[in-house]
């Protein structure tokens, strides 16, 4: 493993991207940065700009509004970059399958620009934080 | 030996190498006041290097010249500084009539030169970050440069090394009643200059999204946070050499320089974790209406030798 790769594991920014979610992941979430999870340990860090980010936190299923802006956020974000689709409704469009605003699931969205785009899925309604580290832990070693 | 000095030890690659560590010391400083256990003593040097791995991205709006020399600027300003600072306090000699003002120039260098680069970013809200720099800017620069000249007066030089010796004569400046009044409004001035809460105005990540760095990624980034890493190890060092002696490089003399550089940035750390932001205007009321002012009593104080 390269210098280069290591340094990336060891220091992921993470741009939260919220593409109308009910909020329940996006708590779930800032329960990472408490003292209980505490992510900054791995060298995980919020930060306010897609420009600085590594990794796109997405939440919630892509509608007709957050589409565009989700494609322009992950456009902007320099590579290498990963995507987190998170929950049901992130993997699979969970309860709102079919509806009339429902533009699909993450992966099927992001891979409309980038066919080559990482996803990771990380699945619960909302996931728990374990979950979501356990996920971070497991994408990690597959790239 | 002098090339060795400003290249090597105590110049450039250790400044580097100590500002990265001062990064993870307060990061560290900030977890534990938030109860976390915080990153481990690399993550300064991860983050520098992951960043000069990854793509850089120029806006289509953005002048390209000015968006992209303005990080290398303020780099090597900051590089200087604290290679000069170093230099300085190895030799005092070696240091020239008004060197002072020098350093006092340079040291605005770096925050000129983010504006610069904000506003030719072409985003609306880094120009607001911008404009908000420029104000606030204004206001430290003015208590900042009187305890800078009022220490001056007090030593009878303009330069660094006779600073140093002033001091190695008659005592720390600190020490005196004009020195405590002027290491305190020094100190938040130099808060301001870092950029800190309660003065992080231009960056507030939670109004204007980190402001003044926004569109910057990749490896300009990278030299934006190595500038910044810079100058929390050349401010400290800064009022180290003209309210503490200097770095005194001779027996017990570095351990009491390591004491007086982890408390500092230590004090400086307390500040930013206890503190909400100010407002711009709450900002300006406080450096012009209430610093100033002190700083010119201190100005007085050390006149009159006290």
């Amino acid at each position: 493993m390269s210098l280069k790769m290591k340094a990336f594991k060891k220091s992921i920014w993470v741009y939260h991207v919220a593409c109308s979610p009910c909020n329940n992941c996006d708590i779930e979430i800032l329960d990472l940065l408490t003292p209980r999870f505490d992510v900054e340990r791995f060298g995980i860090l919020l930060v306010g700009s897609p420009r600085h980010a590594d990794a796109l936190l997405v939440t919630g299923m892509v509608n007709r509004l957050s589409k565009p802006r989700l494609i322009e956020v992950y456009l902007q974000t320099p590579r290498p970059r990963v995507v987190f689709a998170f929950g049901s409704c992130g993997i699979s469009t969970g309860i709102f399958a079919g509806g009339y605003n429902t533009e699909g699931p993450v992966d099927k969205v992001i891979h409309e620009v980038d066919p080559e785009g990482v996803i990771v899925y990380v699945p619960g309604c909302p996931p728990r934080p374990e979950a979501m580290i356990d996920a971070i832990v497991k994408a990690l070693k597959a790239i | 030996m002098i090339i060795f000095n400003y290249l090597v030890f105590p110049g450039f690659l250790f400044a580097i190498i100590i500002g990265l560590l001062t990064v993870w010391y307060d990061r560290k400083i900030t977890a534990r006041v938030q109860w976390r256990v915080g990153p481990p003593w690399y993550q300064g040097f991860v983050d520098i290097l992951k960043l000069f791995t990854k793509e850089t991205l120029i806006p289509s709006t953005a002048k390209k010249t000015g968006f992209v020399l303005a990080p290398f600027v303020g780099f090597s300003t900051a590089l200087l500084v604290a290679a000069m600072l170093g230099v300085a306090g190895l030799y005092p000699k070696m240091s020239f009539t008004g060197d002072i003002i020098v350093l006092w120039y340079l040291l605005m260098v770096p925050s000129i030169a983010i504006i610069f680069g904000s506003s030719a970013s072409g985003n609306p809200i880094s120009q607001v970050g911008s404009s908000r720099e420029m104000k606030l800017f204004m206001s430290y620069e003015l208590p900042f440069v009187i305890i800078l000249f009022s220490i001056a007066a007090k030593a009878h030089t303009l330069s660094i090394g006779g600073i140093i010796e002033y001091q190695r004569v008659n005592g720390a400046n600190l020490w005196s009643l004009s020195g405590i009044i002027g290491f305190i409004v020094a100190l938040i001035s130099t808060q301001a200059k870092l950029g800190l809460v309660p003065f992080d105005i231009p960056e507030a990540e939670g109004e204007i999204a980190s402001g003044i760095i926004l569109e910057y990624s990749g490896s300009l980034l990278a030299i934006l946070k190595l500038m910044k890493a810079l100058l929390l190890y050349t401010l400290p060092l800064f009022l180290i050499t003209i309210f503490l002696g200097g770095m005194n490089l001779q027996g017990l003399g570095i351990l009491w320089f390591i004491i007086e550089y982890l408390v500092i940035v230590f004090i400086i750390s307390i500040i930013r974790n206890t503190n909400p932001r100010l407002r711009i205007d709450q900002a300006m009321n406080l450096f012009w209406a209430i610093l100033t002012p002190l700083a010119t009593l201190s100005g007085i104080l050390s006149y009159v030798g006290l």
